[in-house]
């Protein structure tokens, strides 16, 4: 039987590979690889070996021009070495060929200001959001309650009844639009896929700290039409074992965390379309 | 000609980073500012095309949804006064660094020698403010000269200069390389001139043992065949000023001291460090036998010990105090990545697990006048803070514990404590994990960062009071980025088995790193000339000590590197190979052809005597505080969880990743609503492992002011029993000692020394009886012995201070127990008992006291009740356990209670006490600090297993847990003594420092 594929890049200040990959594993991928980004544009590592692409949490360059612009510009602009090959036409192939992207925190960043997200009319290469200081001026860790919105045709978030419990780790979180039309086509289209939100899943929430950043309409997650690309604040890889659950040691919780039906959710899909 | 880049916010995008500047301006400086905006400035001086400079601003340095950008045109508007703040020249830019990178991208070429990008911040000042205010604002705030530059221009000035002109902050000046012999034939007060001018912290007996050296016919007939004369060059002097400081030779704690107690008996002891903290060690293992898990300890980096069969556990803590007096930001941000090289340049390398920090300031609230090279306590908490903020957070390592110690004598010199953990497999490549060696002939090679001036002089500078003159080129600025991309090929190139030796690049820069790996092997021959350089013009002697930052030293086999030097291409990180290794005995430095240093190794490591230290022990007599038996005691409750030492740190936790790595399993907050403080930190390193590494932390530097003996026992143990709190098991624990003193040797500058080294003496005597009694091994530790400052008329010294870490291991993370309480009816247990010892407390520090009933430690009856409880936890008998510290019980059982959401009714009468009887009153009961005590909930079904596990130790029930959300307890005659609910301690406890 062929084999599902998962890929964490890596490097120049990424973080979370690790965690990244063992959600991929335990979510069911047969096979997850971290691929340091040099490997990648030395052509040793190639995207088109995966179903599956996690642009995940850290520091790209350590966020100097601006959370992941300098990793947006790198991508848009370096070769694979040895070849006439922009490295974003791996993928723009990537996308085309229907295969699910997954960008969490400095990944969400990376994603929306490549213009990947929310990718209307096919487009993925045109910033029209952004995600920017957090409205605090500060950088916080703390644990989010996000409100799913069940009519997303995201693909990762497939299931999940009310809402999710995870932690934002952030310091560049708060999400904005260029114009109210694009806030508007991203609400209209169901593509605000999450939402900071009260601990009943029920109202999105604008003050701080159940809004951790400020975001415009609460909006903590982001997917494109298709579904299969998303970015989200918060960290599902952070929560994928009840123990990394801040009150684990007082309340009854299942073995399973909240973040980890993303990860079943995208190696299913996979299994379904792209095997 | 240089072109500016100016990028700013569209209108009505909000300015964070301004709106917090307002917020301090404010806070700090009580000035009234309407409004305060910013705007990034990138000045780049490189040959770039129109529309290359324009692709530039409009790709990497804008975001096209919220901002706009500019070329030489200036984008401000609606201020009274601009501000633009940069870097001095030299000074490490990160953002500028970046930035250069981008339009390399983005052109396809690089960067041609001495063209770059440059980073500074405009401020945009409106409202009533006079140039005075200005310049206030700017120095007080917004730019530390030592490494920034700044300007001003009134909206007037601005518009009739058409804003500010470009400015490139190049590194220019002489680039004549030279080297300077010195003349040590000189009577003896030149010679301590020539120290004291150099910064060389060298003594007159130092200097006069290095002129012996060059006064031997054998020595100088050997230098002749290199072509050096008879008297030493300004790189050997300065290496040996290195390698003999204070900071790199510890040789406070390798001195002989002379010590002599209350009593008048005299004792002599060689050397505190192999009489007490090696001897604890290797006693303590002897008496483990079979069960020893020490692998490596004291001989490298970051001491190393036994995780399970396949991973072993290494653990540095480190201190960054003089840098962060002067540069708070950059000197903390320094003493993170510095540490992390720690644990990654021990045995063959080390995956980098967690962060650890501990802080001492001054109360940051501090109002009175200071001498004028101190900073405000406030700036040095908030720009420490950051520093440390920015280099944990970007290394990606999760910071899991830590604590705020104040108090006022920290004005002096703030302490700024970080520890790094590792994990390494424990065989690399068929070899043990921890070992490493070196074989003449084996290259030597520098990876990562570039050396400049910065850091010159970081190791003897230290090795001073902080005074006036305190150099500017000590200080560096970390980047964590370029550390990063380094560790992430090193770790790759070890598993490759790429290289066979590897150390990290700190203190005293290549002399000490390449100094201590020749010792390895016998010998080194160095060029110089071929170290990558920041900038040009640098000297010989500088590149050699110069202390820049992200640079690790190793030793690669001839065979291996091509490879490991093509790797290092791929990886985007500088490898350059400066020399060999040798077996000669020599450490051998070349400029070029030109030997311009030769130095016997056996000189350079065994040439200096032991100091001599005399110590004298004078215990001291406080007066003892007349304590009013009080009705009440619910105000002072109240007030002491306010007090900077107890209240919550919040808002310094959560600006920290404490979970990224994935491994978190006991958070610095616990409790219903995630904020109650934890005792210690649990992480997984291996995330398909339920196998947990326990750290915790003890440090009580008030004790100190009636007994460091007492001190360090109570720091030994509360790092223990906040350990034990979370289920820490007591088979696999070991312990780091950093001590952080004022100088303590017998001066003109320190009349008091003797009772200071005494006061060091009494120390590290209570470490070894302790940790004997606790089976706890040392494994690493750090000392910083000069932590005074000193104008010439004022001089402040830090109360001694030892921080005690532990770390260890939870077979199964799954039985963790947290400090909130967790369900009404759950029975509250008092571990251990408790005395009238009030002496130090933070109840006694509420009224200026001190006192002298230091909490004593028994350790021996603490460790067997550690244990059994140990066994209740394994059981699963524990609801909760809250270490009992600052503010003894009344505290612990606010902090457990409101942590939890539910309250508690405790009798005073029920607890547990030692001592005389005629000391037992309320007041002991609820705020004195005796040690080793635990307060714990079990659940009712869980009682009779729970006690019968204890049974033989000192605990009793003392009460219950509450669904009315109070802290009710009463007195030894029955009434009330406090009575409040949960929501107005917890916001006594939330409020102190909420705003910071």
């Amino acid at each position: 039987m062929k084999q599902t594929r998962a890929i964490v890049i890596t490097g120049n200040g990424t973080n979370c590979e690790m965690e990244a990959a063992h959600a991929c594993k335990l979510g069911g991928f047969d096979e997850t690889v971290i691929a340091h980004i040099a490997e990648i544009l030395s052509g040793d590592i190639r995207l088109d070996d995966f179903h599956f692409l996690n642009l995940t949490g850290g520091f790209l360059d350590g966020d100097d021009l601006g959370s992941a612009k300098a990793q947006a510009n790198r991508l848009k602009n370096a070769s694979v070495v040895g070849t006439d090959e922009k490295l974003v036409e791996q993928f723009t192939r990537f996308i085309s060929n229907g295969k699910l992207i997954l960008g969490v925190c400095n990944g969400f960043q990376l994603m929306v200001k490549m213009g990947m997200l929310p990718g209307f009319d096919g487009n993925y290469l045109q910033q029209t959001v952004t995600l920017t200081h957090n409205d605090c001026g500060r950088f916080q860790d703390r644990w989010t309650c996000l409100k799913v919105d069940s009519d997303s045709p995201c693909v990762f978030t497939n299931g999940i009844a009310k809402g999710i419990y995870l932690p934002v780790r952030h310091g560049e979180g708060k999400f904005l639009c260029d114009s109210a039309a694009t806030l508007a086509r991203i609400e209209d289209g169901h593509l605000a896929v999450l939402r900071y939100s009260d601990a009943g899943y029920t109202e999105a929430a604008t003050e701080f700290p159940v809004n951790p950043n400020g975001s415009t309409n609460a909006i903590a997650a982001l997917c494109d039409p298709t579904g299969r690309l998303m970015g989200m604040m918060p960290h599902p890889e952070a929560f994928v074992h009840y123990t990394q659950h801040p009150r684990w040691t007082r309340e009854t919780l299942p073995e399973e965390g909240d973040g980890l039906v993303l990860y079943k959710n995208a190696a299913e899909h996979v299994k379904r379309n792209l095997i | 000609m240089a072109k500016r880049i100016e990028v700013a916010l569209r209108a009505g995008v909000r300015d964070a980073r301004g709106e917090r500047i307002k917020r301090e301006i404010d806070h700090f400086l009580h000035l009234n500012v309407e409004d305060v905006r910013t705007l990034d400035v990138y000045t780049v001086d490189a040959a770039l095309t129109k529309n290359e400079l324009e692709q530039a601003a409009a790709g990497p340095f804008s975001d096209p949804v919220i901002q706009t950008w500019s070329i030489d045109l200036p984008l401000a508007t609606g201020f009274d006064y601009a501000v633009e703040v940069g870097f001095r020249p030299g000074v490490t830019d990160n953002v500028g660094r970046t930035a250069r990178e981008a339009v390399a991208y983005l052109t396809g070429r690089p960067f041609a020698e001495g063209e770059n990008v440059y980073y500074s911040v405009q401020f945009l000042l409106a409202g009533g403010l006079t140039i005075v205010d200005v310049e206030k604002i700017v120095t007080g705030l917004l730019c530390n000269t030592l490494i920034q530059r700044y300007s001003i221009l009134s909206a007037v000035d601005f518009s009739a200069k058409g804003g500010f002109p470009p400015f490139v902050p190049k590194v220019s000046g002489a680039t004549k390389v030279e080297v300077r012999e010195i003349d040590l034939e000189v009577p003896d007060d030149e010679l301590l001139k020539i120290s004291k001018d150099g910064v060389l912290a060298l003594t007159l007996e130092e200097m006069q043992i290095i002129q012996g050296q060059y006064r031997d016919p054998k020595v100088l007939a050997a230098r002749k065949e290199f072509g050096l004369g008879a008297k030493p060059t300004d790189v050997e002097l300065e290496c040996l000023a290195q390698t003999w400081s204070e900071h790199c030779k510890h040789k406070i704690f390798a001195g002989t001291v002379q010590y002599e107690d209350e009593n008048g008996n005299r004792q002599e002891i060689k050397s505190l460090f192999k009489s007490f903290i090696q001897r604890t060690t290797k006693d303590v293992r002897e008496r483990m036998g079979d069960k020893d898990f020490c692998l490596s300890v004291f001989k490298d980096n970051a001491g190393v010990i036994k995780f399970n069969d396949r991973h072993s556990l290494v653990f540095k803590v480190e201190t960054h105090n003089s840098p962060s007096a002067l540069d708070p930001y950059g000197g903390a941000l320094t003493g993170i990545v510095g540490v992390n090289r720690d644990p990654f340049g021990t045995g063959q390398g080390a995956k980098l697990i967690f962060n650890t920090d501990v802080f001492c300031f001054a109360d940051p609230f501090y109002a009175k006048p200071l001498p004028s090279r101190l900073l405000h306590p406030r700036r040095i908490y908030e720009g420490v803070v950051e520093g440390v903020e920015h280099g944990g957070n970007k290394s990606g390592i999760p910071t899991v514990n830590g604590s705020l110690v104040f108090d006022e004598r920290f004005a002096g010199k703030p302490l700024v404590f970080c520890g790094t953990a590792g994990l390494m497999p424990a065989v690399v490549n068929g070899q043990p994990g921890h070992d490493k060696y070196i074989k003449p002939g084996d290259l030597i090679v520098m990876t990562g960062g570039r050396i400049g001036k910065d850091g010159i002089h970081g190791a003897t500078f230290s090795s001073e009071e902080l005074n006036e003159n305190s150099p500017v080129t000590a200080v560096q600025i970390g980047d964590p980025i370029t550390q990063k991309r380094m560790f992430d090929f090193l770790i790759r190139a070890r598993d490759k088995g790429l290289y066979r030796f590897i150390t990290d690049n700190g203190a005293g820069g290549l002399s000490s790193s390449i100094g201590e790996m020749a010792g390895e092997c016998g010998g080194c021959r160095m060029d110089l000339a071929r170290a990558p350089l920041k900038y040009p013009g640098l000297n010989p002697w500088e590149i050699l000590i110069s202390e820049a930052q992200e640079r690790m030293s190793l030793a690669v086999p001839p065979e291996q590197i091509d490879e490991f030097c093509a790797m290092a291409v791929r990886f985007g990180v500088e490898a350059t190979v400066l020399g060999e290794f040798t077996d000669n005995g020599v450490f051998h430095m070349l400029y070029g052809d030109r030997t311009v240093a030769w130095l016997p190794m056996e000189f350079m490591h065994e040439g200096l005597p032991p100091m001599q230290l005399p110590a004298k022990w004078t215990p001291p007599q406080h007066a003892e505080p007349m304590l009013d038996e009080k009705g009440n005691y619910t105000d002072d409750l109240k007030k002491l969880l306010s007090a900077l030492n107890i209240c919550s740190k919040e808002s310094v936790v959560r600006r920290y990743d404490h979970e990224v790595q994935g491994g978190s399993v006991v958070k610095p907050f616990s409790g219903v609503n995630n904020d109650g403080p934890s005792d210690a930190a649990i992480v997984r390193p291996i995330l398909d492992s339920f196998e947990g590494v326990v750290t915790a932390h003890g440090i009580c530097p008030r004790y100190s002011d009636i007994d460091t003996y007492h001190m360090t026992a109570n720091a030994v143990d509360e790092a223990l029993r906040n350990y034990v709190a979370v289920g820490g098991s007591l088979d696999l624990v070991a312990g780091l000692d950093n001590f952080c003193w004022c100088d303590p040797v017998q001066s003109d500058k320190t009349p008091d020394g003797a009772y200071k080294m005494a006061q060091l003496v009494r120390s590290n005597q209570a470490l070894y009886d302790v940790c004997m009694a606790y089976n706890l091994p040392l494994i690493s530790g750090k000392d910083s012995m000069k932590n005074d400052f000193y104008d010439g008329t004022t001089k402040i010294s830090i109360p001694p201070t030892l921080l005690f870490s532990v770390i260890g291991k939870i077979e199964d993370a799954r039985k963790a127990v947290t400090m909130d309480v967790k369900r009404p009816g759950d029975i509250v247990y008092l571990l251990g008992a408790t005395g009238d010892e009030l002496g130090g407390s933070e109840y006694f520090a509420l009224s200026g006291s001190i006192g002298n009933k230091v909490p004593l430690v028994d350790a021996a009856t603490a460790y067997q009740r550690y244990q059994a409880y140990h066994g209740a936890v394994n059981q699963g008998s524990v609801a909760s356990c809250h270490d009992l510290s600052d503010g003894g019980l009344a505290v612990a059982a606010a902090e457990s209670a409101f942590a939890g959401g539910y309250g508690m009714n405790l009798d005073l009468s029920r607890v547990s006490w030692k001592g005389d009887e005629a000391g037992k009153n309320d007041c002991a009961l609820l705020f004195s600090e005796s040690a080793s005590r635990h307060l714990i909930t079990v659940h009712p079904e869980q009682r009779k297993q729970f006690e019968n596990i204890m049974h033989g130790n000192c605990f009793a029930s003392i009460g219950v847990v509450t669904e009315e959300t109070k802290l009710a307890i009463t007195g030894l005659n029955g009434d009330a003594v406090i009575t409040a609910c949960l929501a107005e301690l917890k916001e006594a406890w939330q409020q102190t420092l909420r705003e910071l």
